[in-house]
């Protein structure tokens, strides 16, 4: 293997309470393909986000072709030869193909107004293509492509700016498996061009595939690197898992009773191939884990009536429901805490009072008219009861911390009959303070008879908050676990989509 | 009253006093009656706008629906003799039958706003020119409705004071709409729509419906607006009547601090923008200003007041930035921001 040209030495990222990066080093040579894998958080996106000059680090350097900084912007990294393929591509729909790989960089005839000289750009992109072995045209608008064929634009553009280094953030997540195969070969060409590459990705065949080096992250810091020998899915997960898991578990009151929610065969847009079937019991938590864009919080947006239901049914204390819409779900006592608590589970410009009362605000008439005097009782009693620390109940929402906030998107719900509450990553942003009473509020919940639908991308909450835990694969559940076979490798395992 | 409301009617009595300084007629009877009138017709259609601006969309037909509703008003109670208390339901219906087609189209077509309500003002402005075949329509002579006019145009004498029926009307209209949008379950859904239309809908709001009652409320409102205007007028050209009233409207909404992106504003508010905006109207006949300034001399108060409005936002953002950082040291958010 030849010298590596560029070296990430000793760089640490810390955010206010977390540590994203803990003294990472990685070397990278010509022509050399690496794997950057590691669980959801394992800060695999913020290291790459380092070399792309997105994030500027809290300590350590960089050395390329020898010279020493302490960090890049992003123009200084595109020259430094290192282009990023981001996850939601940098793309402008309505120019084409051609327009796109040049953007800011357009060849000009002559002359004061600049015209863009087409037949010079097209002439530019050409090689491009055939290098890729693209199937479409330099003047093919870009909305008419798939995301696949954006991808290798994306790449375009790294070349047509002589990359040498070219990072892609799960290249492969949303591609069909012809796709991923021509995008396999597309990279082992740029290798043999002596380009490199780092991708990121959870799928381990592809790492097995492709990869001559595998570097694994956990909790920020690197845990080890596996050369093209020592590479096997095994080797992979055994230094993925592995980290101290507090345990937070605080068994139920009682044994959980019958199935309150049923998921019967359920599809949603993301998978239009893939049904989901799952049941939720009366006064359990049942976690649902898995990578990120596994479809977790499509089932939930379509089990709330947000996104309409592609197939399958939905079944409440075994009758089957129809929701259309989240009104509907609503009144049937099924809630859900979504991912968003800014944009979609909150209005940041109302008061705490009139976000608790929103959901239920026919409960608070008087003679036709909002009673503000009860929605403000209320809204006191669930600050009480959920520890929710603001100077008053006007007070607007958006003043709040994180964990604030979602205890306020919980008094909503608590103030009604809760049947069946969704969380979706419900301690995300949220300081250890306040995570650990929405964990508390949860059993208090399932010992009333709640039952609890938890997603979650945290391996230390899923395993220690669960009773039971789904885990989902590419849109279909890929297993259940029982509290004895939990384990970080076992969620692992079926996150990927083996077996255990 | 909220501050803003306040510095408005500040702003309104400061404009005022200058003109009377100026030109004391502003005073008399007769002037305050008929400024009076003006703001009762104006402010029944501000208020029709701000019920869609609140929900962040925008209404750009009223001129023209305030255009055909009128002439058809006149010409059915008076060369189709129909009972004017029939025509005025008919009236009122088909402005809400507006709305309800404007409200569906921005919900289930999907089609913004703005171009809605463009096609609206072109479409209802054509066809009542179509249907009057361009020609003025009117009372012809001897018609006469005593009622209906001592009802819409009339003037009781309160206190020595003339005041128009139309003022009557707006206080009405602004008390039953200023109890809707502050104190029921309705307006409380219609500003957390405007504000944010995914949280509203997590929240179990059925946004769609909320939408299309803004716009069917909206019409209904313009239509009675219509009828008064008409009744005042007493003649209507349909190539000019009610032209630009929807900037009017969208003025006074602004000026009484409704946002454009939706979620905000207040009833007293645009009452008070649309009395402003009559005042400046005033303003220019009494001062001498030549009337072709007319639009420039209100663009131009509008445009200072939403720059000083911004500046003051601005400077008590300043003040409570800082004094947030005592605030906040108890419940600092250990944001786990990109961490990944």
């Amino acid at each position: 293997m030849p010298e590596p040209f560029l070296e990430l030495v000793d760089i640490s990222k810390t955010y206010p309470g977390v540590v994203a990066l803990d003294h990472v080093d990685l070397k990278v040579a010509p022509g050399e393909v690496i794997a950057l894998i590691g669980e959801n958080g394992a800060g695999k996106s913020t290291l790459m986000r380092v070399l792309g000059g997105v994030v500027e680090p809290s300590g350590g350097l960089i050395r390329v072709d020898g010279v020493e900084r302490g960090s890049f912007t992003v123009a200084e990294a595109i020259q430094a030869g290192i282009a990023f393929v981001h996850q939601e591509l940098n793309l402008f729909d309505n120019l084409d193909v051609a327009g796109n790989v040049f953007i800011g960089r357009e060849p000009v005839h002559g002359g004061p107004l600049r015209l863009i000289n087409r037949q010079a750009l097209y002439a530019k992109v050409r090689p491009l293509l055939e290098r890729l072995g693209a199937d479409f045209e330099p003047d093919a608008p870009l909305a008419e492509l798939s995301l696949a064929q954006r991808q290798l634009v994306e790449i375009m553009k790294a070349l047509s700016l002589d990359a040498r280094l070219v990072i892609m953030d799960e290249p492969t997540s949303s591609l069909t498996l012809t796709e991923t195969d021509r995008l396999m070969r597309v990279i082992a060409g740029l290798k043999a061009d002596g380009v490199s590459i780092i991708f990121i990705t959870h799928r381990l065949n592809e790492v097995m595939q492709c990869a001559d080096r595998a570097v694994v992250l956990r909790d920020g810091r690197m845990v080890g690197a596996l050369t093209r020998a020592e590479l096997s899915p095994a080797a992979m997960i055994r230094l993925m898992i592995g980290r101290d898991l507090k345990s937070l578990y605080v068994p139920p009151a009682a044994p959980p009773g019958e199935a309150v929610l049923d998921i019967v065969q359920a599809v949603t847009d993301t998978y239009p191939e893939r049904a989901v079937s799952l049941s939720v019991r009366r006064g359990e938590i049942l976690g649902l884990a898995g990578l990120v864009g596994s479809g977790r919080t499509e089932l939930a947006r379509a089990i709330f009536g947000v996104d309409p239901l592609r197939g399958g049914a939905i079944r409440l204390d075994g009758t089957p429901i129809r929701i259309a819409s989240p009104r509907a779900a609503i009144e049937h006592g099924i809630y859900l805490v979504p991912e968003d608590r800014k944009s979609s589970g909150l209005l940041l410009d109302f008061s705490i009072a009139e976000n608790i009362s929103l959901p239920d605000l026919s409960s608070y008439l008087r003679l036709w008219l909002v009673n503000t005097a009860r929605e403000t009782e209320n809204a006191r009693r669930q600050r009480e009861r959920l520890k929710i620390r603001a100077p008053d109940v006007e007070t607007a929402v958006g003043s709040l911390s994180g964990g604030n906030q979602q205890k306020v998107v919980l008094a909503k719900w608590l103030s009604m009959r809760p049947k069946v509450l969704i969380f979706d990553e419900p301690t995300r942003g949220i300081d250890v303070g306040a995570k650990q009473e929405i964990y508390d509020m949860l059993r208090r919940l399932t010992d009333a008879g709640v039952a609890v639908l938890m997603i979650s991308s945290d391996m230390e909450e899923v395993i220690g908050v669960s009773d039971r835990i789904a885990v989902m694969h590419e849109g279909a559940i890929s297993g259940f676990l029982d509290r004895s076979q939990f384990s970080e490798h076992n969620v692992l395992q079926l996150a990927v989509g083996h077996t255990i | 009253m909220n501050k803003k409301d306040l510095s408005l009617l500040i702003l309104i009595l400061v404009v005022g006093a200058v003109v009377t300084f100026i030109n004391p007629r502003f005073l008399l009877v007769g002037n305050l009656s008929n400024t009076a009138n003006q703001v009762g017709m104006f402010g029944i259609f501000s208020i029709a706008e701000a019920f869609v601006i609140i929900i962040g969309g925008i209404e750009l037909s009223v001129g023209s629906v305030i255009a055909l509703l009128g002439v058809l008003f006149i010409d059915l109670i008076v060369n189709h003799d129909v009972n004017w208390m029939l025509a005025f339901a008919a009236i009122i219906a088909g402005g809400l039958a507006i709305g309800l087609v404007h409200g569906t189209l921005v919900t289930r077509m999907h089609i913004q706003p703005f171009v809605v309500t463009l096609c609206g003002l072109l479409i209802y402005r054509g066809a009542a020119r179509y249907y009057t075949e361009d020609a003025t329509a009117g009372f012809g002579f001897g018609a006469s409705f005593p009622t209906l006019e001592w009802l819409t145009a009339g003037r009781t004498n309160v206190l020595g004071f003339p005041l128009p029926h139309s003022v009557v009307a707006l206080f009405i209209v602004a008390a039953i709409a200023w109890v809707l949008l502050h104190r029921s379950v309705f307006g409380r859904y219609l500003y957390a729509v405007g504000k944010n239309e995914e949280a509203a809908r997590y929240s179990g709001i059925r946004s769609d419906r909320v939408v299309i009652s803004a716009y069917i409320i909206c019409g209904g409102l313009t239509a009675f607006a219509a009828i008064l205007i008409a009744m005042y007028t007493r003649s209507i050209s349909p190539a000019v009547h009610g032209s630009f009233y929807e900037l009017y409207a969208i003025a006074a909404a602004v000026l009484g601090g409704c946002s454009l992106r939706g979620g905000e504003g207040s009833i007293i508010g645009v009452v008070l923008g649309t009395v402003l905006l009559q005042v400046l109207q005033n303003l220019v006949n009494l001062l001498g200003i030549p009337s072709s300034l007319n639009f420039a001399v209100m663009g131009t108060v509008i445009l200072i007041g939403v720059l000083g409005d911004q500046y003051l936002m601005q400077r008590r953002r300043a003040t409570t930035a800082k004094a947030r950082p005592q605030a906040s040291v108890a419940a600092a958010p250990l944001e786990r921001a990109n961490a990944e």
